[in-house]
C-alpha cells in the first residue's frame, strides 16, 4: 500500500518538475539552471510544510516521499553545477551550488515553521 | 576530459530539459504523451527504489542521515554515467534521456528529503551534523557526477568520430 502511494505521488512529481522546468526556462532562458532551483525549492518548501503538520503515514508516503521526493532531485542539480565549472563559467557553477542547498534549506524551515504555526483544532 | 568530449558538456547546462538544445526544445511538442510518459515511469521507479533503500537502511533519526546521503551519491554517479553515454551516441533514443534521466534518476534522488533532514537536526541541536551532512552531500555529490561523466568517458567508444550528439548541441 505505502509502495503505492510512493508510486502515485511520484508518477505526478517527475513529469511536474519536468513541465516546470521547462515552463521556467521559456521564462528566464537557459543560461542559469532557475527551472531545477525552482522545483527544488518549491518542494522543500512543500516537504517542510508537510513534515510540520500531523499527517497519516499515508499522506506522507503520497506527497512527501512520491511527490516531493519525485518533484525534487539532486542528481540533475550537480549535473548542472558540474557543467557551468567545465565550460569555465565558475561564478554561477558556485552560485548554483551554494545558493541551491541554501535556498532549499531556508525553504523547508520557513515551510516548518508555517505549519506549526497554523492554528490546528 | 579532452576538448572533442567536453563539448556536449559545455552547452548543455540541464540534463533533465536545456531548452538551448534544439532536440529538448523540439520533444514535448513532437511526442507530448509519450515524453511525458517515459518521464512518469521512470520518477515511479526510481521514487520505488528511494523507498525501498530507506527502509532497508533504517537510521538513527538525530544522526547523519546515511540512506538519502547514498541515494543522492548514487543518482549522480549514474547521472554522470548516463549523460556520458548519451553524449557518445550518434543518435541516442528519443526517450532514453526523458526515461532515464528526468524519470529514473530525477525520481531516485531528492532535494526536498535533504533539505528536511538538515533542518530537523539543526532543529534537534545537532547543527554541526547539519551541516556536515550538507557539505559532505553538495561535495560528494559533485565528485560522483564528474566521476561517472569522466570514467564513461574514457571507457565507452564513439559510435562515430564526431557524433549527431555533439553537433547537435552546437549553436
Amino acid at each position: 500500500m505505502t509502495a503505492l502511494l510512493v508510486a502515485l505521488g511520484a508518477a505526478v512529481g517527475a513529469p511536474l518538475r519536468y513541465l516546470a522546468d521547462r515552463a521556467v526556462q521559456d521564462r528566464f532562458g537557459a543560461r542559469f539552471p532557475w527551472g531545477t532551483l525552482t522545483v527544488n525549492v518549491a518542494g522543500s518548501l512543500l516537504l517542510g510544510f508537510l513534515l510540520g503538520l500531523p499527517l497519516p503515514p499515508a499522506a506522507g508516503a503520497l506527497l512527501g516521499t512520491g511527490l516531493c521526493g519525485a518533484l525534487t532531485t539532486y542528481s540533475t542539480s550537480s549535473y548542472e553545477t558540474l557543467s557551468l565549472a567545465t565550460a569555465g563559467r565558475f561564478r554561477p557553477a558556485v552560485a548554483n551550488a551554494f545558493l541551491g542547498v541554501a535556498a532549499a534549506v531556508a525553504a523547508a524551515a520557513l515551510g516548518h515553521l508555517a505549519a506549526t504555526a497554523l492554528p490546528w483544532p | 576530459m579532452g576538448e572533442r568530449v567536453s563539448e556536449p558538456e559545455q552547452r548543455r547546462v540541464d540534463p533533465d530539459v536545456d531548452l538551448a538544445v534544439p532536440a529538448d526544445r523540439a520533444e514535448l511538442p513532437a511526442h507530448p504523451a509519450a515524453v511525458l510518459a517515459a518521464v512518469s515511469a521512470g520518477g515511479v521507479l526510481g521514487a520505488l527504489a528511494r523507498a525501498g533503500l530507506s527502509a532497508a537502511l533504517p537510521h538513527d533519526p538525530t544522526g547523519f542521515p546515511w540512506p538519502t546521503f547514498a541515494v543522492n551519491l548514487s543518482g549522480c554517479l549514474l547521472i554522470g554515467v548516463l549523460m556520458a553515454v548519451l553524449a557518445k551516441r550518434a543518435n541516442p533514443p528519443v526517450l532514453a534521456r526523458p526515461f532515464l534521466g528526468v524519470g529514473v534518476l530525477g525520481g531516485y534522488t531528492t532535494f526536498a528529503t535533504h533539505a528536511v533532514e538538515a533542518r530537523q537536526l539543526a532543529s534537534d541541536g545537532a547543527a554541526t551534523t547539519a551541516l556536515a551532512y550538507l557539505a559532505a552531500t553538495l561535495a560528494g555529490a559533485l565528485l560522483a557526477v564528474w566521476v561517472g561523466y569522466a570514467a564513461t568517458d574514457r571507457l565507452t567508444p564513439s559510435v562515430s568520430g564526431t557524433g549527431a550528439g555533439q553537433r547537435r548541441v552546437r549553436r
